[in-house]
């Protein structure tokens, strides 16, 4: 085993004025070959610019390292020069990104992208770049290397553009792969098998690897040491058996703690009245065509989607992107009209309802949504945020804002709040502004779309339990779009899968993931990382897996 | 193949696609222009001094200004599709000829502004952007405000009074020198000559504009993800500004200057006027006066085919620079 890099007493340097000094305060870490290393932390940790910083990519002038070694083979890299540095970017050190859309120029084919790297740093004819990018795409299990070659980004999935970035990183073979977050912007099957395929080529290739994320579940997977950060501090390094099983920090064990476990939840007994029946839902989305002719392009969003949900009830949807849960619950909420199929509030359809019939209906189903920074108004103080809703529907302003700072309260924020901005809080606590704000029309169904996702370990933590002490609260019926089967399995009572535009599966919580009825169902159990790390997890899956 | 098959099946969906939009301007145009109060008759007889109502009444029925104004529409239509643009009683000679010949001068001076906003715009953009907060920057941004700021008609006439009067460079006016019956290569240098001053004139606001977008455009590519990829690639920072950035940032370039195209022969009016350039601006604005509804409805309609072929070239363009525009 060679030491392959040395961090020693690394600060990074954040520009004056700001909250903290140091992005990342004296971390000592190290890798060796035919390794991986976790940097596991939440947003704000440090992790990412810990990792930019041994390529010497810190977002100058403003983010220096300020202290301390990189070694890599007995090269300091903090002070090597700007030309070094790019003679070791791509050839001796690579690195992958979080959301291959972004991370790969849109305008340029794959094929010139990874040419790039052997034109940079090696002299070779252009037949013999072209034949040894073609083997890399092939080496990645790209289905049809030849033609990704000549795609551009947007022509290749999700999946299959991280598997060429992936072959771009290992063009030249490097000692070291830097992976930021490389996993987070894909689907749980799709995480799976680039994890797979990571690991796959860093075994072949002795690579040595640091991979940062977010997610216990990815560590458990593919680590075999992990380094915990917290505000730039890194409080634990240990082997992942040691980090994970005996996690000796307060930090790292309160995050082991909120990472929400496999195990479904004890069933609870489901009320007799049923407050939302959807029946044979419909809706297309249809693109291109028009008068002149052209194929139109045409997505079945949704295709005889039948629901139920009783009171009390917590229904999960759960599904890929581009399964069409998200359509079911805006053409709930009537934010998409449906084309057919019922949607029985009670005793009335709102599926055909117009405007000015649908108004007295739209108080009882109110949305939470996924994005905290962007669903509420960033020029409207929080209290008019909430309020707005029971004055529209006749209360007098007293009475709106009594209404608006009890709320404040049960979510969780002080009543200084009221006359604040969005801006002034954190994504967590604009999540509780926005469930206080959902919640002013006194709902009979509370429709929450991804509403955790966006949000850290502990944090998504703090917002399910609040989540449920509201529904036992008030009472309320929810509707719980996620596609994180371990957050589902600590919320639902029941869960629909869906699959392209159709539930594949529906039952109880327990029994659905025990005993799966559907293939895609299985599948997308399986894929669950991290799943048979955590102990107490294993047995209820061992069958279904 | 494939690619360029496509290509030429959407250009011509375009191009047909472009007939009722041509038609539906011309019949606009028409009713337009019948808002205006007047006609030719009363501008001819204007001038004249004085007409008694009976020759009025006669001229009106020679011209086929009598006729209920649905049939006149009819009438100009039937002759728009046989290519025949009309008599511009006002210059006795048939539209589509003077047309022609003032289609050209204007072509040109437009073609050279474009080329010189869209050309220099970019380059300076990009120099600003590349040298963020340093001196280049800043005399750059300044230069852009300013001439963004000034009218076109003062740089005219501030660039005649310098350029031509006091220094003598560049002529006053005109688009060439007939005095002198150049011919062949003599008579190109002339006419580019005389190209310079209007050309700068009518490109500085747009140069400015363009140079503005630019700077932004680049500083806000630079930012992107896929630059860090680059950088982490060990591309050179040469390579990463002028390949990955540059062709990211000339999209909302190329889509303002498209959609600028238009205006542009607007603007020239005010440029051929000062310059007393022989271009379609000043024959609308003389045609406007007279009442010569003729000539300015033939000029309307060049001017929306134009746009509509400016547009498409700038489609075809833009979906070269930006593969993830399909061409459907």
């Amino acid at each position: 085993m060679t030491r392959l890099l040395d961090i020693k007493d690394l600060h990074v340097g954040l520009p004056a004025g700001g909250q903290r000094k140091y992005a990342v305060e004296a971390a000592n870490l190290h890798l060796n070959d035919n390794e991986i290393l976790c940097v596991v932390g939440e947003s704000g940790s440090g992790k990412s610019l810990t990792a930019r910083a041994i390529m010497g990519l810190l977002p100058k002038p403003h983010v220096h390292i300020a202290k301390g070694s990189v070694t890599f083979q007995g090269e300091d890299l903090a002070a090597a020069s700007e030309a070094r540095l790019r003679d070791i970017r791509g050839s001796e050190i690579s690195m992958i990104f979080q959301e291959p859309m972004t991370a790969l120029n849109p305008v340029m084919t794959i094929g010139n992208q990874i040419d790039e790297v052997f034109r940079f740093h090696e002299k070779m004819p252009a037949q013999e770049r072209r034949s040894r990018a073609l083997k890399l795409l092939q080496d990645v299990q790209l289905p049809d290397p030849e033609q990704a070659l000549g795609a551009y980004p947007h022509q290749l999935s999700g999946g299959q553009r991280q598997r060429a970035m992936i072959a771009m990183a290992l063009a030249l073979d490097p000692k070291i792969l830097i992976a930021d977050e490389p996993t987070t912007a894909l689907d749980v099957t799709t995480q799976a098998q680039v994890l797979r395929l990571i690991k796959q080529m860093q075994e072949s290739h002795g690579t040595g690897v640091v991979f940062i994320t977010h997610d216990f579940g990815v560590v458990a997977d593919i680590a075999d040491r992990v380094a915990v950060m917290q505000n730039g501090l890194v409080v634990e390094t240990g082997t992942t058996d040691e980090v994970l099983r005996r996690p000796t920090h307060p930090y790292t064990q309160a995050l082991m703690a909120a990472v929400p476990s496999l195990i479904p939840r004890p069933p609870r007994p489901r009320a007799e009245e049923r407050v939302l029946r959807v029946n044979a839902l419909t809706k297309t989305y249809r693109s291109g065509g028009g008068l002149l002719g052209g194929k139109a392009r045409v997505v079945h969003a949704a295709k005889q989607v039948t629901l139920d949900l009783t009171r009390g009830e917590t229904l999960g949807i759960v599904g890929e992107s581009g399964s069409g849960k998200s359509t079911v619950a805006r053409c709930i909420v009537r934010l998409t009209d449906a084309e057919a199929g019922e949607i029985l509030l009670g005793d009335t359809d709102l599926r055909p309802l117009g405007r000015a019939a649908m108004r007295p209906h739209r108080a009882k189903i109110q949305m939470v949504f996924q994005d905290p920074f962007a669903s509420l108004n960033p020029r409207a103080k929080v209290g008019r945020i909430i309020a707005q809703g029971p004055e529209m529907y006749g209360a007098s302003s007293a009475e709106a804002r009594d209404k608006a700072l009890e709320l404040l309260k049960i979510v969780g924020l002080d009543d200084r709040a009221y006359d604040r901005f969005p801006h002034e809080f954190s994504g967590g606590q604009r999540q509780r502004i926005g469930i206080a704000r959902a919640l002013a029309l006194e709902p009979q169904i509370l429709v929450a779309d991804e509403p955790v996702s966006a949000l850290d370990v502990s944090i998504q933590a703090q917002i399910l339990t609040l989540l449920d002490e509201i529904r036992d609260r008030m009472n309320l019926s929810m509707i719980f779009i996620t596609h994180d089967l371990r957050v589902a399995a600590q919320v639902c009572d029941r869960i629909a899968v869906m699959q392209r535009g159709e539930v594949v599966e529906i039952g109880p919580t327990a029994e659905l993931f025990a005993n799966p009825q559907h293939s895609y169902t299985t599948e997308l159990l399986a894929a669950v990382p991290g799943k048979g790390w955590f102990a107490s997890e294993t047995k209820p899956l061992t069958e279904a897996s | 193949m494939e690619s360029s098959q496509r290509r030429t099946r959407y250009v011509l969906k375009r191009l047909f696609q472009a007939i009722p939009i041509v038609f539906a301007i011309v019949v606009l145009n028409f009713f337009l222009l019948q808002l205006a109060e007047g006609d030719a008759v009363d501008v001819l007889a204007g001038e004249a001094g004085a007409a008694t109502p009976e020759y009025m009444a006669e001229l009106r029925e020679k011209f086929g200004l009598d006729k209920p104004l649905v049939v006149q529409l009819g009438v100009y239509l039937k002759n728009v599709v046989m290519l025949d643009l009309g008599y511009s009683f006002r210059h006795d000679m048939p539209v589509s000829e003077l047309i022609f010949d003032r289609f050209f001068p204007t072509l040109l001076l437009m073609t050279s502004t474009i080329l010189l906003a869209v050309g220099f715009g970019i380059v300076l953009g990009l120099v600003a952007a590349s040298g963020l907060n340093t001196w280049r920057d800043t005399v750059i941004s300044i230069f852009a405000l300013i001439t963004y700021a000034t009218p076109l008609f003062w740089v005219g006439l501030m660039l005649i009074v310098v350029f031509s009067l006091n220094l003598g460079w560049f002529p006053t006016s005109g688009m060439e020198n007939f005095a002198m019956f150049y011919e062949g290569w003599d008579r190109v240098l002339d006419i580019a000559h005389h190209l310079v001053l209007p050309t700068i004139t009518l490109s500085l606001f747009y140069l400015a504009l363009y140079t503005r977008l630019m700077r932004a455009s680049m500083l806000e590519q630079a930012g992107q993800d896929y630059v860090t990829t680059a950088r982490a690639k060990g591309v050179t920072e040469r390579r990463i500004v002028f390949v990955h950035v540059l062709r990211n940032a000339l999209l909302p370039v190329v889509t303002m200057a498209g959609v600028q195209v238009g205006a542009l022969i607007g603007g020239s009016v005010i440029v051929e006027s000062v310059f007393a350039w022989p271009g379609l601006g000043m024959l609308a604005f003389e045609a406007l006066f007279a009442r010569d509804l003729n000539l300015l409805l033939g000029i309307f309609l060049l001017s929306a085919i134009l746009v509509v072929a400016v547009n498409l070239i700038v489609d075809i363009i833009y979906s070269t620079l930006d593969p993830r525009i399909e061409m459907a």
